[in-house]
């Protein structure tokens, strides 16, 4: 049984950073449970010794010469930022009020 | 809707090209045909989220000038294309479909854009895609949904619905599309044309927005599969850009297209897949993909039934794995560099971090919502091992029962999708059912190997199309090619005609006939 409350899908929601009214908060506890009970499958399906696989093909690292080459401008970059500022991304606070 | 447009956006891509080679008509002329069957008729169906009318007639003006000097130019050079959503387009409106990248205009082109612009072909326009590829219906997209132009009351598939239903609206002969889990192969069931994802590193990711980074794969969406080879080609090949990228030979796919077009698949053995089947598939899917299986033996092909019994556990393995890597990549839209920003109601001063939660509220839709945090759960500590570690192992035993079935045949053959489309509405309140078209697509990602879709005819209970899925063993796409063309030749040929010639007339059309719709 994978049920999984109202408390914890607020928690998850502030770990992913996104607002929920309290109408999403009920909804999403319910489709969420039901979703991870029919994904819950996957636990019984392979044994210890099965590998995971996290990649479809063979990986091999890639790397290039650390060369300078041909970027965005600095405005091109700022271009689609809701708020810039001397060249910048403008931001909100990144800190918390002193307590 | 004048005869000219018609006959100009009904012809295939290669009757383009070579049309345009010959100096038949020019690309002004094709390219304006579409924009006015756009005008016409898009308003029904919705395809589009943008159009690129004064770009699209000022490139084909450049390549017609091109051609009048006797520059070479590559085959599909003046042939237009609507471009999905999902690839950054430089200068034109880029938004996944998602209110947070609403009206977000990218500064570089994907090397996907890049490349069909590097062939010369015309873009048309962005498509409509369910928000961030999340979906199969097209109906979670922020700005409606994209209607199936063989029924306006239907979803058009997903999460590429807009490229599959410019297709079968004849508003574009080719379009592109990403396929994480059946994006490309589902609508084009639905909707009688053809779609392939391709092995996984073979179409670079560099400018597409990332859904799941080791299940996303670019591809090409057609009405025929000859057509779909040659754009195969222009998006494929190394790129320097994604890491993820194929090195090394891809085989020829427009050469095996022409291959199977002539019908002779001796010595070619072709293993029905147990488990992608029977139980949960609609009894018209049924019987058309095992007519289909007999038209691959008629033509020459051994046919088998092998069984890949990790299967099963795919759909939920892919659950996991995909809201996962998703909610990763979805943490950069935190409204800081582009997109969206929304201030938090009744505070003062707010920090960066409930800026960022304001605006993933009123920008991501349910769908989003529930892929993110569904991901970030099975990520989290306690839970990682038992759901995101078991989900990892089943993908090992899905590639291990891939690579046992492809000791035993050359391709593997399945239904795209257990059912043809579906009422809009009917599935948007239940995830897990719309989760379940995806049951006999998802295999082939989790894998990486290559798959198609072609259509396999009408089912009887309800006149609309099924599609027929072929999959492949890594870097051997060309046989989806060989296998797919012989059997749309075959079907062609019993019934005079393209599949989606059968599409009912939309009303712009009938308007034209000076006849009015009588209900559908």
């Amino acid at each position: 049984m994978s049920a999984i409350s109202r408390e914890e899908v607020s928690h998850l929601a502030m770990l992913a950073r996104i607002d929920l009214t309290p109408d999403e908060l009920d909804r999403m506890a319910g489709q969420l449970g039901v979703i991870l009970d029919a994904v819950a499958t996957v636990r019984e399906v392979a044994g210890d010794d099965v590998p995971a696989t996290s990649h479809p093909m063979p990986l091999t690292n890639v790397t290039r010469p650390d060369e300078v080459r041909p970027s965005l401008t600095p405005e091109q970059a700022l271009a689609g930022a809701p708020e810039a500022e001397q060249g910048r991304f403008r931001v909100p606070r990144i800190l918390e009020d002193e307590a | 809707m004048s005869p000219e447009t018609t006959a100009l956006t009904r012809r295939t891509a290669a009757e383009l090209a070579a049309g345009l080679a010959a100096g038949e008509f020019s690309s002004v002329e094709v390219t304006t045909a579409h924009l006015n069957r756009i005008a016409e008729v898009d308003g029904d169906v919705h395809a589009y989220l943008h159009v690129a009318g004064h770009q699209a007639l000022a490139d084909a003006r450049a390549v017609d000038a091109a051609r009048a000097s006797g520059e070479r130019l590559a085959p599909l050079a003046g042939v237009p294309i609507a471009v999905k959503d999902v690839m950054a387009t430089r200068g034109v409106p880029t938004t996944c479909g998602s209110a947070i990248l609403q009206g977000w205009v990218p500064p570089y082109d994907a090397t996907v854009v890049r490349r069909i612009k590097d062939a010369r072909m015309v873009v048309l326009g962005k498509t409509n895609m369910d928000e961030f590829a999340m979906g199969s219906s097209t109906e979670h997209s922020a700005f409606g949904p994209t209607r199936n132009p063989w029924d306006l009351t239907r979803i058009p598939g997903g999460s590429g619905g807009g490229s599959a239903a410019a297709l079968a609206a004849f508003t574009a002969p080719l379009a592109t599309g990403t396929d994480t889990g059946g994006s490309i192969r589902q609508p084009a069931a639905v909707t009688g044309t053809v779609g392939v994802k391709p092995t996984y590193g073979a179409v670079s990711r560099y400018g597409l927005v990332a859904l799941a980074s080791s299940l996303d794969q670019a591809g090409p969406c057609a009405r025929t599969v000859l057509d779909a080879a040659l754009l195969h080609e222009v998006m494929a090949g190394h790129d320097p850009m994604d890491s993820t990228s194929l090195t090394g030979s891809y085989p020829d796919v427009v050469a095996a297209a022409r291959r199977g077009a002539t019908g002779d698949l001796d010595g070619l053995t072709v293993a029905v897949v147990r488990e992608l089947g029977g139980e949960g598939y609609q009894a018209g899917v049924r019987q058309r993909f095992e007519e289909a299986v007999e038209l691959l033996t008629q033509a020459g092909a051994t046919v088998v039934e092998v069984s890949c019994p990790s299967f099963t556990a795919a759909l939920g393995a892919y659950y996991l794995i995909l809201p996962s890597e998703a909610s990763s990549n979805l943490a950069k839209f935190d409204a800081m560099r582009y997109g969206l920003r929304v201030y938090p109601r009744g505070v003062d001063d707010p920090t960066a971090e409930q800026v960022m939660a304001a605006t993933r509220e009123v920008g991501f839709g349910a769908e989003v919502k529930r892929r993110i945090i569904l991901g970030t759960y099975a990520l989290s500590s306690g839970y990682y091992d038992a759901y995101y570690g078991s989900a990892q192992k089943v993908r090992t035993l899905i590639q291990r029962d891939f690579a046992a079935a492809f000791e035993q045949a050359d391709v593997l053959v399945s239904p795209t999708a257990p059912t043809t489309a579906f009422p809009l509405g009917e599935k948007l309140e239940d995830p897990l059912a719309m989760y379940l078209n995806d049951v006999a697509t998802i295999p082939a990602n989790l894998a990486g190997i290559p798959g198609m879709s072609v259509p396999s005819g009408l089912a009887p209970e309800d006149g609309l199309p099924t599609g027929l899925q072929i999959l492949a063993p890594a870097r051997s796409d060309d046989r989806l090619y060989l296998v797919g063309a012989a059997v749309e030749a075959a079907l062609t040929a019993r019934r005079g005609h393209l599949l989606l010639d059968e599409a009912p007339p939309l009303r712009a059309e009938l308007a034209a006939a000076g006849l009015q719709e009588v209900g559908r």
